[in-house]
């Protein structure tokens, strides 16, 4: 034994590194070495994709990779969260809303060389209106969630092609959100044939789970991008560049997304040179990481962090007054400026700046405690008690630390004489589960917009008068607020819905009260120095074709 | 001999069968579960429900399990609901458990090739230097949590000094699966730089995960020596001249080893906890991350399988030790 004086895991540790030393100058660095032909992007994902069908994915991480592979007739401008051209060129809706007239881009062709036309188009709608019972009840959620369901319950109403290049996609009624939600991951267009070959509508409940169709794993669309493999023992998916693409063609020859769950092992990598950037760091690393000469990029906050008040669980919190107390309460502009990052600000409302029918003359409730404590008094709620709920395991972007936002807030209320009762869940271990089956008296909880509408902030929170966790019913406004809503979305005229939008907002804020809305977060995304033309995207939802790493 | 191995195979059935119904309940007690893994914030108590009703979550638990249980008899343990949807948990384990394999066995040959002459070598010479220096570094490996030595490792020869890989079992593209055993891959596909590249990927993660049996291995093999040579036919042994190696040989370690068998199997088992914290720490894509990750996303096929799995390779491992032991030292033989 030639080890002598040295504790053994400091000599093992001293074996490795001798073995390892020698190598060091042979550490690739995968990703970021630019080889020939554009190099390769090297993404840190923090999930795995659960399927590469988008139409059938719910997760950020699945519609990162297939926003590369697909595209939508209706895209969000780079950089903004306005609608812009995608695979139609532009959009005319009939009088009524009802049926919308889409010019389809010349000369586009699906990767498999089938060509995207008004039949194409229609083919695609009619495979996501017409979804069997096992993907009806799960798979399919962004469908039934953003059109109302299938069949009669589906805002969907029929396809019609007129020429090869013009569309007539039919709606059961004018909403804000058409054709907004076009721009959705989910309804991206796929090739018609690979939806057929793939057998793609073929979902199947298996035990406790869901099985999905050979489509699901080959995905067939016309962007940038082409899937090349998803390699599971390694944890990575592979995208190569279409080098057919119909516009200009992606900067790099491949991105590579590699799946980290752990949030400080995608930092270290980062700072290892191992990947070239991940999203949502954490903000408390956004400082080092800038320092590291990393680019922290801060987007436009598109989320609302609002804390939800159940008059159910609490009935003391039918009384309005009660509700307005606790919105003079809370001391956004400090939480603001103590617990969340950098751009942050408070909120007036529950949608953010961006969105159409803001109302920009709504301040936030000022912080007033005397006023809060007055307003308890009159409503002879002065010994409220409140179950107050965060989750925990969790962190999301309008929300980066539950349990320090939570800690300030309740501090805000116990400082006007509420007694909070805490209580926690995790995320996915009970949390969403009480909120949903109204457990708790106030809760804290968020929304990133998925497009720009109103309807996609107010309208999901408030719209379902019989079922939404405000308890807006048994508040006594519920069933009208929710007609309210429906009026605002029906309205065609763009102007004429935003300004009521903005007037809801304001009678939101002032009347109903159901909740007190705290703060939109920008959430960040991180590149190594040797990353250019990454375009942010206040819904997350970048695009990386335009993306070079080190100068290739 | 063949009549105790077939006795304590049919005891491993009644365990994973017991173990089963244990788990199952216990898995659908949580709260939360996979509809709201699935579904997320937005998710209506209409879509809920459905979900609910399509996964036959409402259904007594029993009687979950007893579908359950018709389903795994045909070989069918359930597709996954979130580490990669839809597909079949088993498949997902046979193709995570290369990794765990493969890590585990570095960490052991790591741990034994050390703690053995170490613990050897600090009962000959006990309360010397070597046997001081070897006891602390085995207070170490005990006391320090596995996850803090990995992170540890990470940082300062993965981070700070970039000598060794963060994370993952390879770089990216360096890879020709054919058995899922990278290093084994790489030398049947002779890409040498792919056995090398996946030996770095090795080093970290088998090093923390060595702490665990280095630790316990050392230990019973320094009582175990010491005990061995206060024997009366050691002394004899050497009062008959026979050499210094066919004494420590052929007398000590022989008799001290049986213990130590026994140890090994007993940390064998414990590995795999050790994964779970290691392989999470380095990214490992092995069984032990996928636990993490399906725990987290509730995920129950695919926590079902491994937590199974393990137990049944507990026990068999256990049965190996046993048989073992019997080779070793003939009087315990059944």
């Amino acid at each position: 034994m030639s080890m002598r004086k040295s504790a053994p895991l400091a000599a093992a540790a001293a074996v490795a590194l001798t073995l390892s030393a020698c190598a060091e100058s042979e550490r690739d660095g995968s990703g970021g070495s630019g080889g020939e032909g554009g190099g390769t992007f090297t993404f840190g994902a923090a999930g795995a994709p659960e399927v590469f069908d988008p139409f059938y994915a719910t997760d950020g991480e699945t519609f990162r990779i297939t926003r590369q592979i697909f595209e939508g007739l209706v895209e969000v401008k780079p950089g903004s969260a306005e609608l812009g051209p995608g695979l139609a060129t532009e959009w005319e809706p009939s009088e009524d809303g009802k049926d919308w007239t889409f010019t389809l881009r010349e000369g586009v062709q699906f990767s498999d060389g089938e060509p995207l036309n008004a039949e194409a188009v229609c083919a695609n709608f009619e495979r996501m209106a017409n979804q069997n019972e096992a993907a009806q009840s799960g798979p399919a959620e962004y469908w039934a969630y953003s059109t109302g369901g299938f069949g009669e319950d589906s805002l969907y109403d029929g396809c019609e092609v007129e020429d090869e290049q013009t569309v007539v996609i039919s709606v059961k009624r004018a909403t804000s959100k058409f054709p907004a939600l076009l721009s959705l991951s989910s309804f991206a267009m796929q090739s018609p044939k690979a939806l057929e070959e793939g057998n793609a509508n073929n979902v199947k409940t298996q035990g406790q789970g869901f099985v999905y169709p050979e489509n699901s794993k080959n995905p067939v669309g016309s962007g940038p991008y082409l899937f090349e493999e998803y390699d599971e023992a390694n944890k990575t998916v592979t995208l190569v560049r279409n080098d057919d693409y119909w516009g200009e063609k992606a900067k790099t020859e491949k991105i590579v997304f590699k799946i980290i769950p752990d949030e400080s092992t995608r930092r270290q990598e980062l700072e290892a040179g191992s990947i070239d950037g991940y999203d949502l760091p954490n903000p408390v690393d956004w400082q080092g990481l800038e320092e590291a000469g990393n680019k922290v990029e801060i987007r436009d906050p598109f989320n609302i962090l609002y804390l939800g008040l159940n008059p159910e669980s609490n009935p003391k919190l039918k009384d309005v007054k009660v509700r307005q107390a606790i919105n003079y309460a809370i001391d956004r502009e400090s939480l603001v400026s103590s617990q969340l990052p950098e751009g942050a600000s408070a909120a007036s409302q529950f949608m953010p700046e961006a969105v159409k029918g803001y109302n920009s003359d709504l301040e936030p409730y000022p912080h007033d405690v005397d006023k809060a404590k007055e307003l308890l008094k009159e409503a002879g709620a002065e010994n409220l008690t409140l179950q107050f709920a965060y989750p925990s395991q969790v962190s999301r972007p309008y929300m980066p630390n539950p349990q320090k936002i939570h800690e300030a807030i309740a501090n805000n209320l116990e400082a006007a004489g509420i007694t909070v009762k805490a209580t926690t869940k995790p995320w996915n271990g009970g949390y969403l589960d009480n909120v949903d089956a109204g457990q708790y008296d106030a809760w804290l909880l968020g929304w990133t917009g998925d497009y720009d509408s109103a309807d996609n902030f107010v309208g999901t929170f408030f719209g379902n008068a019989s079922a939404n966790d405000f308890g807006t019913v048994e508040a006594g406004y519920g069933e009208q607020l929710a007609e309210e809503l429906a009026e605002a979305d029906g309205t065609v005229d763009e102007e004429e819905r935003a300004a009521k939008y903005e007037e809801l907002n304001k009678k939101i804020a002032e009347e109903y009260v159901p909740g007190a809305p705290i703060s939109h977060s920008p959430p960040a995304i991180v590149v190594s120095e040797d990353v250019e033309g990454l375009v942010t995207s206040p819904l997350t939802a970048e695009h990386f074709d335009t993306v070079t790493v080190g100068g290739e | 001999m063949l009549k105790f191995i077939v006795r304590r195979l049919m005891q491993l059935v009644l365990v994973v069968f017991v173990l089963s119904i244990l788990l199952f309940a216990w898995l659908r007690a949580l709260p939360g579960g996979v509809v709201s893994a699935m579904l997320g914030e937005r998710a209506t108590p209409q879509s809920r429900a459905a979900l609910t009703e399509a996964l036959g979550l409402n259904d007594p638990i029993p009687v979950q399990y007893l579908h359950f249980l018709q389903r795994a008899v045909q070989g069918d343990f359930g597709v996954s609901t979130g580490v990669q949807t839809g597909r079949p948990a088993l498949e997902i384990f046979l193709e995570r458990f290369p990794a765990t394999i493969e890590l585990s066995v570095v960490a052991l040959v790591l741990a034994i090739s050390l703690a053995i002459p170490l613990g050897y070598l600090s009962a000959r010479r006990s309360g010397g230097v070597i046997d001081n220096a070897s006891i602390l570094g085995s207070l170490v490996g005990v006391a320090v949590p596995v996850f803090f030595l990995a992170f540890l490792l990470k940082y300062w020869f993965a981070v700070e000094l970039g000598w060794l890989p963060v994370s993952g079992r390879q770089s990216i593209g360096n890879a020709t699966s054919v058995t899922g055993f990278f290093v084994l891959d790489g030398i049947l596909t002779r890409e040498w730089d792919a056995v090398w590249d996946s030996f770095k990927h090795l080093i970290l993660p088998g090093i923390a995960l060595a702490s665990i049996p280095f630790a316990m291995i050392f230990r019973i093999t320094r009582a175990s020596v010491l005990d061995v040579l206060d024997e009366d036919f050691v002394r004899t042994a050497q009062a008959k001249g026979l050499s210094h190696r066919v004494v420590r040989g052929r007398h000590v370690m022989r008799n001290a080893l049986l213990p130590v068998v026994t140890a090994v199997g007993l940390q064998m088992g414990l590995l795999l906890s050790g994964a779970v914290l290691t392989e999470t720490v380095f990214n490992f894509g092995g069984v032990g991350s996928a636990l993490e990750e399906a725990f987290r996303e509730r995920d129950y096929p695919v926590l079902q399988i491994i937590v199974l799995v393990a137990a049944i390779a507990y026990v068999l491992v256990n049965l190996l030790v046993d048989i073992l032991y019997a080779l070793i030292d003939p009087r315990v033989r059944p």
